[in-house]
């Protein structure tokens, strides 16, 4: 990719580092923080007591959470799908879908039940964006998924379009029992170590917390904004 | 719309807010709610204060070390093919995303919610050259459609109307034909908004934290409409304040985390988005193009000052939800986007005291501020720092109250005037006083006695009582 422009740099910063009394820095060290109270929430859970935890909280941003085994996944899903009303479906371009057996179930789901599933298509973008924008239903597998707060982490790629957990009406979200971790903390660090060892990071790391909701009428909340307006969680044990 | 809204008169503004009944309303209940909902969060962490020191010691490192950590931050944008752009004034931040905006061609913008462009006035540079401007925010929305009302909070922008006035405003305007619901209002914005993003040639956002060590940057939102300004339009502009801006991810966690708790009481916001330049190129959706805008407009100023904490903000509004002025007099009386504790230490320091002087005295010094803030800014303190330089460095304190203050220094100095002083003040105040108080008071007591009574001074002296009083007892 061409590099960018940068405009005006040197005297803009030249300008901060004169109001801050020194020359203008050119190393800093990211000191030790005296305080780190975030390596202590939820430390020691095992998975399991994970799962409970990210139960609980589903409960207060209003998604649904089912748990399944590997063997049942399928029903599970066609059945959350029939309950979103679900005829047009578009999932992410994602191996995991054929790892976990899915893929084949999608070609049946036409002739069983007429609901069409689409994948992501990186070779047809206007398509793809099309195809998501009226679908009832878009499906992600979470890359980590953070207990304390609910929240599915999705690193977008050319076969994760972050138009999936988006456009559609509804939302499901395919959490893989092992990529639970306690919060936050756990993803950013990652994502730092991919930074440290100059890896690429995603062009858009997506936090996903429920559905989209606002208060901005009389403080009165409500489900379903821009974004889904449903959206369900099943989690699959996976070790 | 500038950083100044309302009328110039800070009492006029005032006297405003307090005659609306239905505003004041609104206001507390929110309070209250959003009080309640980030001390449950605060405690549910256990370890609150630990948060909060972590999140000044980060903050104070990033101002300290602003210029490096700048720098980097636009390398990193550089490489990913992003463009840069350093603004030293709101006008060259206007001019630059108007020369973006003509070289696309670009006719429909569509914007997330972001205060720094309220500040500079970007949507009315913008519609002046003829793009049209959509808000998509609901609050701003709701407000940019009721022919540009000014927010009043810097989270929920549109805390002062009714779901009656968002009701009426929907049918004048849009012709929208159902019911005064909450949700019935949000599915007809979703609809009409959902257009909008489809159509914009390009998409605005602000940013809650940019990260320097990948030149990425971070958007804290719960409605979706940011997702879709950064994953629909071709192409994006960000526009950041220069001090929005953590050293790495680590840090990005823990501000996100302090930010979405002191704001909303939760402990994520339905969509954290982190988004590093424009799209990949085997990527098929995001934007092709990105720029990034990284403003001072005065920042600047405030580093290496007493003041330096004041940018230390991270916009959650916190401080605003119980500060007991702003329960009564709301956020438009504050004549400035940025409204409350955080607002009137803020807003005199961007704008000047020429303008925003009664500010800082627009507060009880109760401190409650400074308690709730997640990053630990002496809010009151910052207020009272503002008083003393407004009175001694900038003489701007009026007439009547400069001979009174310098007249109680000479009387107060001596002890034989202030014996007398003291004697004196109950036959002093007879001819204003009704019932042992004083109603209608002369020159500095007046702007008191307007709003409340002034008991009259004892006859009996503290002093006199003192010497004379029984021992022991």
């Amino acid at each position: 990719m061409q590099k960018g422009t940068i405009q005006n740099s040197d005297i803009f910063l030249d300008n901060i580092a004169k109001s801050l009394g020194r020359e203008r820095k050119e190393t800093v060290i990211r000191p030790t923080w005296h305080h780190q109270p975030q390596w202590d929430v939820l430390a020691n859970y095992t998975q399991n007591q994970l799962v409970d935890v990210l139960e609980a909280q589903c409960k207060s941003i209003h998604t649904d959470l089912i748990r399944t085994c590997k063997e049942n996944l399928n029903e599970t899903l066609l059945k959350v799908i029939k309950n979103f009303h679900g005829k047009t479906v578009m999932t992410s371009d994602d191996s995991r879908f054929e790892m976990f057996g899915l893929k084949d179930h999608f070609n049946e789901y036409k002739q069983r039940e007429d609901i069409d599933v689409h994948t992501w298509d990186k070779t047809d973008g206007d398509t793809s964006i099309r195809v998501a924008e009226r679908a009832d239903v878009g499906i992600t597998f979470s890359d980590i998924t953070l207990a304390e707060s609910g929240t599915v982490v999705l690193f977008s790629d050319e076969g994760k379009g972050r138009s999936v957990s988006l456009l559609p009406a509804t939302y499901i979200a395919l959490i893989p029992q092992s990529t639970l971790v306690p919060r936050m903390s756990q993803a950013t660090k990652e994502i730092h170590r991919q930074v440290e060892n100059r890896e690429r990071v995603s062009s858009c790391v997506n936090f996903i917390s429920g559905p989209s909701n606002s208060a901005d009428i009389e403080m009165n909340l409500v489900v379903g904004v821009h974004g889904p307006i449903k959206a369900t969680y099943i989690v699959i044990e996976d070790q | 719309m500038p950083m100044h809204i309302g009328e110039k008169e800070f009492s006029s503004r005032v006297n405003k807010g307090l005659e609306d009944d239905f505003m004041r309303g609104a206001v507390r209940s929110a309070q209250g709610r959003l009080q309640t909902n980030r001390a449950k969060a605060a405690d549910e962490l256990g370890d609150w204060e630990e948060w909060r020191y972590l999140g000044q010691e980060i903050r104070q490192h990033t101002m300290e070390n602003l210029d490096f950590y700048l720098k980097q931050l636009s390398e990193k944008v550089a490489e990913r093919g992003g463009h840069v752009y350093f603004a030293e004034t709101a006008e060259d931040a206007n001019n630059y995303v108007k020369q973006v905006i003509n070289k696309k061609n670009a006719k429909k913008v569509a914007k997330s919610k972001s205060m720094v462009t309220e500040e500079i006035a970007l949507n009315d540079a913008l519609e002046e050259q003829g793009c049209e401007v959509v808000e998509t925010d609901l609050g701003e929305y709701i407000l940019q459609i009721d022919d540009h009302d000014p927010p009043s909070h810097i989270v929920a922008p549109a805390l002062h109307k009714n779901k009656e006035q968002i009701r009426d405003v929907f049918k004048d305007k849009l012709g929208y034909t159902n019911t005064e619901k909450p949700e019935e209002l949000t599915l007809f914005a979703r609809e009409q908004l959902r257009k909008e993003f489809l159509a914009a040639d390009v998409g605005i956002t602000g940013c809650n934290f940019a990260v320097a060590e990948s030149g990425s940057f971070a958007l804290v939102t719960n409605e979706g409409n940011a997702r879709m300004v950064s994953t629909l339009p071709k192409t994006q502009i960000t526009v950041m304040g220069m001090e929005r801006i953590v050293p790495t991810w680590e840090e990005l966690d823990v501000m996100v985390s302090l930010l979405t708790r002191a704001a909303v009481g939760q402990k994520l916001t339905s969509y954290v988005t982190a988004l590093t330049g424009p799209k990949d190129e085997t990527e098929v959706d995001g934007p092709e193009e990105f720029h990034l805008v990284i403003v001072d407009n005065g920042r600047s100023k405030i580093l290496g000052t007493e003041f330096q904490e004041a940018l230390h903000c991270i916009r959650c509004a916190a401080c605003i939800n119980v500060c007991p002025v702003y329960r009564h007099v709301g956020g438009h009386a504050y004549g400035s986007i940025y409204p409350g504790p955080i607002g009137a230490v803020l807003t005199p320091l961007l704008g000047g005291y020429e303008d925003y002087k009664e500010l800082p005295y627009a507060s009880s010094l109760c401190g409650a501020c400074t308690e709730v803030c997640p990053v630990k800014i002496p809010l009151h303190e910052q207020l009272i720092l503002h008083r003393k330089k407004i009175v001694e460095d900038e003489k701007k304190s009026g007439f009547g109250e400069n001979v009174a203050m310098s007249g109680f220094g000479i009387m107060a100095g001596s002890s034989r005037l202030f014996n007398t002083a003291t004697r004196m003040a109950p036959y002093l105040v007879t001819p204003y006083a009704k019932d042992n108080a004083i109603s209608k008071g002369p020159g500095p007591v007046k702007p008191w006695t307007d709003i409340r009574d002034l008991p009259v001074p004892q006859k009996e002296r503290f002093r006199d009582w003192f010497k004379s009083r029984k021992t022991g007892g």
